[in-house]
């Protein structure tokens, strides 16, 4: 149940970063790409970790359902750091390149399907933790 | 690289009812109206076609000529345009631009069929004498090129119009009623279709007497006369009366010129037109391509040998350039053609025409007019021969200079005539400003005039409108078509605009589409399976340039577009952007037309009259006070720098021309060298010698003493010449091999950021210490590997943060890597891309072992050092609401969707771009494109260039073929399949290549074409694509399979997206020439000297004869082959040994023999590499000798172990498509 609460705030919590993120993207135009980089980058590990850090908070609960939900989106995470450019910092973005439509346009919708992923996430940690409140 | 690997699959399957292969050419021939008799109705190219075949049917050819001509001339005809032509034309064609040519020859045509009848007869007694007749000359050199093929009667027809415009146009001032030939025959023809001409005209005749004593003679005899013109008018029996005489001068000239410049561009086209109206009509084979170049050679020739040097030179600029004929010229400003100093450009530009005080000088008028000369000239930097071009002042043809200014008053005379065009043609027909009345009245002038102008137009590419649309799309097979390549160079197309349009539009050396008409839709371009981009070479050196001083810039107020020559007025006060569509108003300020002090005519604002134009802006645009020009070098100096000797080249060469970096009188300058330390050196005014600081803290640079290190050039010049002395013995004993390039750069960078600048970064070796160091990862034998080339991104990413920091303290770090080993230019590489530099790559450097790189470095750096240069700049592209930017390619860093900052802005640096259609075009039927560069020039003063391309709209998947520009498309396929390699892997990169060429191949013949053939068929347009395309795989960044160094091949993906297209080119598919057996047929002049024209053979040993002797041009770098059977007086005479056997094996330079060969080989060869930014290197390869494989390598129709051959590849595509 708690685990459930717990998951809830701070999903809640990632889910307004992660929009924060793809509506700086939207906003790109209007923003230099290196402003842009040193506001995303720091964000991106961190998010990651914590996402990662949930999995694994849902494994000791044992809750396989949602934990099951997530894997996709951790296994999706490790990939694209794996394949991220060339650079000596941590992050994702490089901002000699994120202004090729193509790669731009794959960050917003990656931000917006984030985005929507979260939203869901929390909807489904609230309807748990309801659950868990009304049933006990 | 979506786009090729994007949708690679030719999904086209789809078969749409075969609109009929002839549906395109159809369509094309539409606008010249449908007519009962195809021959004779049917649009320029048909005729021309039936002509070929029909031999006999003469009159038709002509016509079709004319209208060519006309297209291309169009400037120079547009007097009798605006005089008679309207009705001719509205009635004829839909089409101005054709139009234009055959209007004059109408109007003639009762006079001109007797005319006609006697002129031929002339020409031939002509013929005989040598070099009277040049037209003769040229038709017999077409000839000759055309002879063995089956149409070369064809081509004869052609040249012959050709001919006979020349040599009416001789006549008709002095004998108006000879002078008709041309036009008579014109006009007769399409009056007249049945009238015997033909036969004779066809040129067959005289072709192939006169010939071969003709060419030379008639070229002498031009230079000696006064009259530029005379050659032509040698042909005719009586000289011309004085008075006219001159006249006629300039107008030859200019018509000379005109003729030759379009001529280069538009032959080319009209051959094709011919060819394909051939093919779609019914013959079947294509052979004609090659004799059509051939005309268009020798007609080029013939045209050159008339005008003076002055006139020779723009037109060599003009051929060089490939600027398209009616286009470019208009665009840019004639007026100072007296001025232009090549590489001053700056200056000229500077002083020359500045329009908004300027008083309504002639000069200034032409410029602002726009007259098509100043483009020519304009274009020197790209066409190989720039320097001739600038100076009139050469003896030899002192007529030329005349003519060429003799224009610009004219131009006055006819202030409605629209500006560039009509003012070329003004003068070119009239002496004087009482011209044009005559003009229009002289039949005889107006068709002699007319008959240059359609020579030229026809020539240079007006045939795009009329003709073009058939033409272009006449399908070809390519598995058939054996000689593809033609022999005169590829112009650029001309959209399919009317005919104002055409004059205004931007140069297609500073600005090319892809797609010359726009598709309307994204789901047309995706069905059309072809790139849609831009080419820009936008800081291009100009000879001639409106600048224009104004205290108001008037742009839209919403999309802040610039305002140009596309936009309209709605009425005296209010004008629409062509960007976005907003109405604005016209400032009080721009009322006023300082150029004619006029009032109340916005329209004729050289803003409005040129599409290239240069504002001098205010503090508005200044973000701080215009920086000073600082120049930093940064030197290796480590025990392999030491060794490689480079340091004595540099020294000597910025000795050499100290006094000439660009600069004002706040110029600075510094000097850093580094091994495992850092060494700085203080040149304060005042010291005694140059004091050298050193700091050995690495980890953690700091400068020494930040206000002296860089210094005033001209305060401290006697300390800097100082330095630059002792330098190169400075470390001669060094044992130091490390070098810590990272620091170095990071202490440049703290040392040029309070002001900005340019940092020049020489590095021998692999950095080994201290931040940015790297490490080999090239294994030596993966070089050949067919399979994954590994390590073309960066290892690390300190070079491309540098490079942002530096970007973004407006400095940008040129890069000349000097190294015999693997230094990871990938790496490297990377510290120029994103700050703007540039890149400069000496495999093998060694000052004494390879003297040819050593050459090579010194006039390298010689342009490097003097050419022009902007500071802090930006460039904003712009487009017409609906399509966006969708990739950027070149050095440079984007800050926005639209904005690339580039800290340096140099004449070399080319982009691209690619576009994507995000809205439906279809209310709109021109679409314009803007760039603006917006730049601190070297004296300090913050500018704006601005380019405005203006293209039309397509609707149909026809048009869009049509309008294909393949040496665009190959460009921009390049830089994609370089951005590809990189983020996938080389031979995604390959395949992706391949695919373009399989998709839009089987797209057009899934859609367009109807003609159910065997082969590979392809738009005409489109022909050279698989060639291209099969060049680009075997060129150094993409071949897979033969032995590439890693570092040649980073260096040949830095030199693709860097380059401009004309560079590219030739970078991609060398040009090859025969070079042992150049004759002054068709030469042309450059200055004073005259420049042989051999041409063009396809790259494949089948052309290499043992007897013979070859120039390769590969951009970079010229190859002579020699071979094993060579003429003992080719090597005696060119070469200074005796024979074969006793050729050195390596020999960089051709001596200066004083005999004729040599002359000419040298000559040719100094006009190729004329204007290169890379200065080419000359190795002269024996057959038989190591070398010769690399000579090979270039030989790219040819089959190698790793590589398919042409045809090969042609048959795998076909596979490919059949799937």
């Amino acid at each position: 149940g708690r685990c459930y609460l717990l998951s809830c705030v701070r999903l809640f919590g990632r889910a307004t970063c992660l929009a924060i993120i793809a509506f700086d993207e939207l906003k790109t135009d209007y923003k230099n790409p290196i402003d842009q980089r040193n506001t995303l980058d720091p964000v991106v590990l961190p998010e990651y970790l914590i996402h990662a850090s949930f999995c694994v908070m849902f494994l000791c609960a044992a809750e396989w359902l949602t934990l099951g939900l997530n894997m996709p989106l951790l296994a999706y995470h490790i990939w694209r750091y794996m394949s991220r450019p060339v650079m000596s910092g941590p992050g994702l973005y490089d901002p000699t390149t994120i202004m090729n439509a193509d790669i731009l346009a794959y960050c917003q919708k990656e931000g917006w399907c984030k985005l929507a992923f979260y939203l869901l996430a929390l909807f489904y940690c609230l309807y748990g933790m309801i659950y868990v409140l009304v049933s006990s | 690289m979506s786009a090729p690997a994007g949708s690679p699959h030719p999904a086209a399957s789809a078969r749409i009812p075969p609109k009929l292969g002839g549906a395109a050419a159809s369509g094309a021939a539409a606008p010249a109206g449908p007519g009962p008799g195809p021959h004779q109705q049917n649009g320029p190219a048909q005729n021309q076609m039936q002509v070929p075949s029909e031999y006999g049917l003469p009159p038709q050819n002509y016509i079709v000529p004319s209208g060519h001509y006309s297209q291309g001339p169009g400037k120079m005809t547009s007097l009798p345009l605006d005089s008679q032509s309207g009705d001719y034309y509205s009635g004829l064609y839909t089409v101005p631009t054709q139009n234009v040519a055959t209007p004059n020859t109408a109007s003639q045509q009762a006079g001109a069929q007797q005319m006609y009848g006697r002129a031929p007869p002339a020409p031939h007694a002509v013929g005989s004498t040598p070099g009277s007749f040049q037209g003769a000359s040229s038709s017999a050199s077409h000839l000759q090129t055309s002879a063995s093929q089956p149409y070369s009667s064809f081509v004869n027809h052609y040249n012959s119009p050709a001919t006979h415009s020349a040599s009416s146009s001789v006549a008709s001032q002095g004998f108006p009623s000879t002078c008709g030939h041309y036009a008579l025959s014109t006009v007769s023809n399409a009056a007249y279709p049945s009238i015997s001409y033909p036969s004779l005209p066809a040129g067959d005749p005289y072709g192939p007497q006169m010939f071969t004593s003709q060419n030379a003679p008639a070229v002498r005899p031009i230079r000696d006369n006064s009259f530029s013109g005379q050659n032509t008018a040698v042909s005719h029996p009586s000289p011309l009366p004085p008075p006219p005489s001159r006249q006629y001068h300039q107008q030859q000239s200019l018509s000379g010129y005109s003729t030759f410049s379009w001529s280069a561009p538009g032959l080319p086209s009209t051959q094709d037109n011919l060819i394909r109206n051939h093919t779609s009509l019914a013959t079947a084979s294509n052979p004609t391509n090659t004799v059509a170049d051939s005309l268009s050679c020798s007609v080029m020739q013939n045209v050159q040998p008339k005008s003076s040097p002055v006139v020779s030179t723009v037109v060599s600029g003009a051929s060089s350039t490939r600027m398209p004929p009616a286009a470019n010229r208009p665009v840019e400003p004639v007026a100072s053609v007296t001025q232009p100093s090549e590489l001053l450009q700056q200056k000229g530009v500077d002083s020359s025409s500045t329009t908004s005080s300027a008083s309504p000088m002639p000069n200034s008028y032409d410029a602002l007019e726009g007259g098509s000369y100043p483009d020519v000239l304009s274009s020197s930097a790209s066409s190989p021969a720039p320097d001739p071009a600038p100076d009139p002042v050469p003896a030899p043809a002192p007529a030329a200079p005349q003519p060429s200014k003799m224009p610009k008053p004219f131009g006055y005379g006819y202030p409605t005539l629209q500006p560039g065009y009509q003012n070329a043609t003004a003068p070119l027909n009239s002496g004087g400003p009482s011209s044009s009345p005559v003009y229009s009245g002289f039949q005889q002038y107006a068709q002699q005039y007319p008959g240059m102008n359609q020579l030229s137009s026809s020539l240079g590419g007006l045939s795009l409108q009329s003709s073009s649309q058939p033409e272009s799309l006449r399908p070809v097979n390519l598995t058939q078509e054996r000689n593809i390549l033609p022999m005169t160079p590829v112009w650029a197309p001309v959209p399919n605009l009317n005919l104002d349009l055409k004059k205004l539009n931007c140069s297609p050396d500073s600005f090319r589409c892809t797609l010359t008409n726009i598709p309307q839709t994204q789901a047309l371009l995706n069905k059309a399976k072809l790139p849609l981009g831009l080419l820009l070479h936008p800081f291009r050196d100009l000879t001639q340039l409106p600048v224009i001083t104004s205290n108001t810039i008037v742009r839209c107020r919403s999309c802040r577009t610039y305002i140009n020559p596309f936009v309209s007025f709605i009425d005296q006060r209010r004008w629409k952007c062509n960007l976005c569509y907003r109405v604005n108003d016209v400032p009080e300020e721009f009322m006023y037309n300082p150029l004619t002090r006029s009032y109340g005519e916005p329209h004729k604002r050289p803003e409005v009259q040129n599409s290239t134009v240069e504002f001098i802006a205010s503090s508005d645009y200044m973000l701080r006070p215009p920086q000073p020009a600082v120049y930093l070098f940064v030197l290796d100096v480590s025990h392999n720098a030491v060794e490689a000797g480079y340091l004595t080249v540099l020294c000597q060469s910025l000795l050499e021309n100290l006094d000439k970096l660009p600069g004002d009188s706040r110029t600075r300058i510094g000097f850093m060298t580094f091994d495992s330390t850092i060494h700085f050196y203080n040149l304060q005014e005042g010291l005694s010698q140059p004091q050298m600081l050193i700091v050995s803290d690495i980890d953690d640079v700091f400068l020494p003493t930040p206000d002296s290190l860089l210094v005033n050039l001209y305060e401290s010049k006697e300390l800097i010449k100082d330095l630059l002395n002792a330098l190169p013995n400075m470390f001669t004993n060094t044992r130091e091999t490390h070098s810590a390039l990272g620091p170095a750069l990071q202490a440049a960078f703290k040392l040029m950021s309070p002001t900005g600048g340019r940092v020049s970064v020489f590095q021998t070796q692999l950095p080994s210490l201290g931040a940015g160091l790297l490490q080999s990862r090239e294994d030596p034998n993966q070089r050949s590997s067919t399979k994954v080339v590994q390590h073309l991104g960066p290892a690390t990413d300190f070079y491309k943060k540098l490079a942002l920091d530096c970007s973004g303290q407006q400095t940008a770090v040129d890069l000349f890597l000097l190294s015999s080993q693997y230094s990871d230019l990938a790496s490297l590489a990377c510290m120029s891309k994103y700050s703007a530099g540039c890149i400069y790559y000496y495999p093998s450097f060694h000052y004494t072992h390879n003297p040819s790189q050593a050459e090579k470095l010194q006039k390298d750096l010689k342009r490097y050092l003097t050419r022009k240069i902007g500071f802090e700049a930006v460039m904003r592209i712009r487009c017409t609401k609906g399509l966006s930017m969708h990739t950027f390619h070149g050095n440079f860093f984007v800050r926005s969707t639209d904005l690339l900052s580039l800290a340096n802005i140099n004449p070399d640096a080319g982009f691209a771009v690619q576009l994507s259609i995000e809205e439906s075009l279809t209310d709109t039927s021109l679409v314009c494109f803007q760039t603006a560069l917006l730049y601190t020039s070297s004296k300090g003063e913050r500018r704006i260039r601005v380019h405005t391309l203006c293209l039309p709209v397509g609707s149909s998947l026809a048009d869009v073929y049509a309008g294909v520009d393949v040496q665009a498309a190959v460009c921009l396929l390049a830089n994609m399949a370089v951005d590809r390699s990189i983020s996938s892997s080389l031979s995604d990169a390959r395949d992706a290549l391949v695919n373009a060429v399989v998709d839009s191949l089987s797209a057009y013949g899934s859609t367009v074409s109807n003609l159910q053939h065997s082969g590979l068929i392809a738009p005409s347009s489109l022909k050279l694509f698989p060639l291209y395309v099969l060049a680009l795989l075997k060129q150094k960044a993409f071949r897979t399979g033969t032995s590439t160094r890693l570092d040649d091949r980073v260096y040949a993906m830095c030199q693709i997206k860097c380059q401009p297209l004309v560079h590219l080119m030739k970078m991609i598919h060398p040009n090859l020439y025969r070079i042992d057996r150049l004759t002054d047929e068709g030469a042309i002049h450059v200055n004073d000297r005259v420049v042989p024209q051999p041409p063009l053979q396809k790259l494949s040993a089948e052309k290499l004869t043992r007897e013979g002797a070859f120039l390769m041009d590969c951009g970079s770098i010229f190859y002579i082959w020699i071979g094993k059977s060579c003429d003992n007086n080719f090597i005696e005479d060119v070469l200074g040994y005796p024979d074969f056997a006793s050729i050195p094996q390596k020999m960089t330079h051709l001596p200066e023999l004083d005999t004729l060969s040599s002359e000419r080989a040298r000559s040719f060869i100094t006009w190729l590499r004329d204007s290169r930014p890379l200065s080419p290197v000359l190795h002269v390869v024996k057959d038989e000798s190591p070398a010769k494989t690399e000579f090979f390598q270039h030989l790219i129709e040819d089959r190698t172990e790793a590589a398919l051959s042409y045809y090969e590849f042609l048959l795998h595509v076909q596979q490919q498509i059949c799937k």
